[in-house]
């Protein structure tokens, strides 16, 4: 039965790795819009890869607000 | 009628056509060539015509201050190496298609480099290299594809919010997980033959439960710890005070046990009960971020100002501007002080004043005031008075601004809790005192167990559930509160106070009614014949009174601005407009409302008089108020006497010519009768009274713009369900008061148990929850099924 000890154990390390991962998703404003994200993901980005393409420009990943990918 | 492609309205008669598309005006058809010249198309398909219409599409220089390095610097959010960061309000954003454009503006222009809308607060953040597009460039790009942005050097408003909503979340992350896994761990105790559970493992459990509930302890509960301390430090009895002596009571006791190794205590009813709490705190705190309810006159007024020194223009903040400086206003600008006006024309909107649209013509040496809108040319203006000290702006300085909460009302929740406490603690004591005889151990336990079970919980969940969903259905309405607490005033008001101009009143919808020698024969068609001529709202208000088609030909058609228009109409000559217009000579004003003399032939036939229209459904609003008392405030003279009484009936009471400080006065001498005062206003002259009122309601055409500061915005199409929204605030404290009943029933169940020392985990753990539970399914369907019924 001592087991169950071990077992908890690792179910709390993962309980504890999803609460930082929420933690994190909180500190990073992730949850400080929770309208635009549901709009935005169905936007198909056709027109924008066109206009990528055309223009060529470079969109630095880095300065991107929240840690937000789209094109 | 044919829509617009772009924005959707009504294109009239004559659609203008390009591509076989139809729109309504010069602007719309560039924002949409614009668009398809980038290949933007697709912000047409995603929401049918998402487009924004406005009024006049130059920008002209007016945004030329944002080439000054003092404006722009203090408007970037962050700036290295030649990259810019700004976050922009744009209150027109409202769809999908928005979202869509606003991030794509990188296709508009190459030198942005990204942008990120968030959509709860309308705001875009862009990210530009300032090699390539100046702010400046960057705003007026915005401009033109109609997204205008609301510049302002003030912003600390919606950040707090922001802090504190993070704040809640992470607290109710941390509670809901810790609940969860010791619910978990406690659980094998909660089951029959639970006691044969191997006793190394059961206080295994025990030391775990102990470590998950520590920072539900420390961190979870912080913020009723805070309130509980200040609530003592200043001699009164809030709800957060139970709560927090259940809270540590709880940890005490389980504590106690798990180190005694007598058993695994509530640990799990802690965490459960942190965990609900904190979600009702969340919910209640959630408002209306995109709107602001604490504007005071810096925000109405621009950033900058166009100052003339010696001939040479420049850009000044608004706090630097001196008496005796010479600034400019240019067409559709805000005079941002009192002044004369030195050169030019004005033609005076003062609607975010007083509520009334009709310009003002202003001469050469006539003094303006604050808050007018120049139509028409620029005008240079002299100022008088600094922009603090302006006949408005004054009105936020004096001393009696700063008292407000000195007649503030007590809340319910703190009533009950004040008693409530106290019953709490003497039941505990009489309890443990009657087994201190028995067992000293036994009365300890006894006298925490009462203290945990009487934690009022539930007492706590009802408000936030209750007036937050309250807050969500009338925000769906176009009633929108700053924050729950204003339910509670609302409910309690016993007197409306009433302003007329733009809030009994349309600002923009108005009636002409003619005054003098009834006209005849076609005297009616040939003034409207010369009146469709022009576009001014007095002359579209008299040719809609007047129900004629004006079709005769009209000969010489001359346009004054300011002045007035002239025609011939088979051989008359008639002439509409000021009666030094149309007289050729002076005359005394007729009170503050308008008046358009008509002369046929050059005899004067009369005048009409130009008034803002009821609202629809006043009477019914009026009528249907029967528990409050109502007042009417207004800055105009008594011509609309009789009108109002007539929806005013019985004894109410009608105040004419009040000056805004009046009305702030008037405000503070009902109160001091103890009266809890709601006043209803729109413009800034209302906005003292605003907020001197226990409940300022700001009456907004567009609720983004322009309100005063106020408790409650609303939108000016709702207004006829005015009296509905007041009746739904009492309404929701019999809901208050029915949870507060149910939560009492559940307390004196664990009450029994808690005297009696028969508290267990077990039964705390069943209690607590389900009582919660019961409390936000009770308060939240009870209002959906009240605005469903009210048809909300």
């Amino acid at each position: 039965m001592q087991v169950i000890v071990v077992l908890i154990g690792f179910s709390l390390l993962v309980a504890v790795g999803f609460l930082i991962a929420f933690l994190w998703a909180v500190k990073s404003g992730q949850y400080d819009d929770d309208v635009s994200p549901a709009m935005r993901m169905l936007h198909e980005d056709r027109v924008l890869n066109k206009a990528l393409d055309s223009n060529s420009i470079v969109i630095d990943k880095g300065i991107q607000e929240n840690g937000e990918l789209e094109a | 009628m044919v829509p617009c492609a772009h924005c959707g309205q009504d294109c009239g008669n004559i659609p203008m056509h390009f591509e076989d598309k139809p729109f309504c005006c010069d602007g719309c058809v560039l924002v949409f060539r614009i668009l398809k010249e980038k290949n933007l198309e697709q912000y047409y398909e995603i929401m049918p015509s998402p487009g924004i219409k406005i009024e006049k599409t130059e920008t002209g220089s007016k945004y030329a201050f944002l080439d000054n390095e003092e404006f722009s610097s203090k408007l970037l959010s962050f700036s290295d190496g030649g990259i810019s960061k700004i976050t922009l309000f744009i209150p027109a954003i409202h769809c999908s298609s928005c979202i869509w454009l606003l991030e794509n503006l990188s296709s508009l222009h190459p030198g942005i480099m990204s942008s990120f809308v968030n959509f709860v607060r309308k705001e875009v953040n862009v990210t530009f290299r300032e090699s390539e597009i100046s702010m400046r460039q960057l705003v007026e790009l915005l401009h033109s594809i109609h997204y205008i942005p609301e510049l302002t050097f003030e912003k600390g408003e919606k950040d707090d919010y922001q802090k504190v909503n993070r704040r809640y979340l992470m607290k109710i992350g941390v509670a809901g997980f810790a609940f969860g896994n010791i619910m978990l761990l406690s659980f094998p105790d909660y089951l029959p033959g639970g006691e044969q559970i191997d006793r190394i493992l059961r206080s295994t459990f025990g030391y775990v439960a102990f470590v998950l509930a520590l920072p539900v302890f420390l961190y979870c509960s912080s913020d009723f710890y805070l309130s509980a301390f200040k609530s003592i430090r200043k001699k009164i009895i809030n709800i957060d005070l139970p709560i927090s002596l259940g809270i540590i009571a709880l940890f005490m006791e389980s504590s106690y046990e798990i180190f005694s190794g007598h058993g695994n205590g509530y640990m799990d009813s802690l965490a459960g009960l942190l965990f609900f709490m904190l979600i009702g705190r969340w919910y209640q705190g959630k408002s209306f971020q995109s709107l602001s309810f604490d504007r005071d006159y810096k925000s109405y007024f621009p950033v900058a100002v166009t100052r003339l020194k010696e001939a040479v223009e420049e850009f000044v903040q608004l706090k630097d501007l001196k008496e005796g400086d010479l600034i400019l206003v240019r067409n559709q600008e805000l005079i941002p002080a009192d002044g004369v006006v030195f050169e030019g024309e004005g033609n005076i909107d003062y609607s975010f004043v007083t509520g009334e649209s009709v310009p003002v013509v202003k001469k050469q040496g006539d003094a303006v005031f604050a808050g007018g809108r120049q139509t028409g040319t620029g005008i240079k203006i002299r100022i008088k008075k600094e922009v603090a000290q302006s006949y408005l702006t004054q009105l936020w300085n004096e001393d009696r601004m700063s008292n407000k909460q000195s007649h503030a009302m007590q809340k319910i929740v703190n009533h009950v809790s004040h008693y409530f406490t106290i019953i709490i603690l003497f039941i505990a004591a009489a309890a443990g005192i009657y087994w201190a005889f028995d067992d000293i151990g036994k009365a300890v336990y006894v006298f925490s167990s009462v203290l945990i079970v009487a934690c009022p919980c539930a007492l706590a969940l009802t408000i936030p559930f209750t007036f937050g969903s309250l807050m969500r259905v009338f925000g769906r309405n176009g009633f929108y509160l700053k924050n729950t607490d204003v339910i509670e005033k609302i409910a309690k008001a016993d007197t409306i106070v009433f302003d007329k101009t733009g809030t009994l009143t349309h600002s923009r919808s108005m009636k002409a009614q003619w005054e003098g020698t009834p006209l005849i024969g076609n005297e009616k068609e040939m003034i409207v014949s010369v009146a469709r001529n022009s576009t001014h709202p007095a002359s579209i208000t008299i040719c809609d009174s007047l129900a004629c088609k004006g079709t005769s030909v009209v000969k010489n058609f001359a346009e004054i601005p300011s002045m007035g228009i002239s025609g011939n109409v088979d051989g008359n000559t008639i002439l509409i407009g000021s009666y030094r217009f149309v007289a050729g000579k002076d005359q005394e004003e007729k009170g503050t409302t308008t008046v358009v003399y008509v002369s046929v032939n050059h005899a004067i036939r009369g005048f009409f008089r130009i008034e803002n229209s009821y609202r629809e459904g006043l009477e019914n609003v009026i009528s249907s108020l029967k528990f409050h008392e109502l007042h009417l405030l207004t800055g105009d003279n008594n011509s609309e006497k009789s009108n109002l009484e007539h929806y005013f009936q019985g004894n109410h009471q009608l105040h004419f010519n009040q000056s805004p400080t009046d009305k702030l006065d008037y405000i503070n001498l009902l109160k001091q009768n103890n009266k809890h005062v709601i006043m209803i206003g729109d413009g800034l002259n209302d906005a003292g009274a605003l907020l001197q009122s226990d409940v300022g309601i700001t009456i907004a055409d567009d609720i983004y713009h322009f309100s005063p500061a106020c408790d409650v915005i609303l939108e000016s199409g709702k207004f006829w369900k005015l009296h509905q929204f007041l009746r739904f605030t009492k309404n929701s404290l019999w809901i208050v008061y029915a949870s507060y009943t149910i939560s009492f029933l559940y307390n004196i169940v664990g009450l029994t148990f808690a005297v009696q020392g028969l508290l267990s985990p077990v039964i705390a753990a069943i209690l607590m929850p389900i009582s919660s539970i019961t409390i936000v399914a009770f308060s939240t369907s009870s209002i959906a099924l009240l605005s469903r019924q009210k048809k909300m």
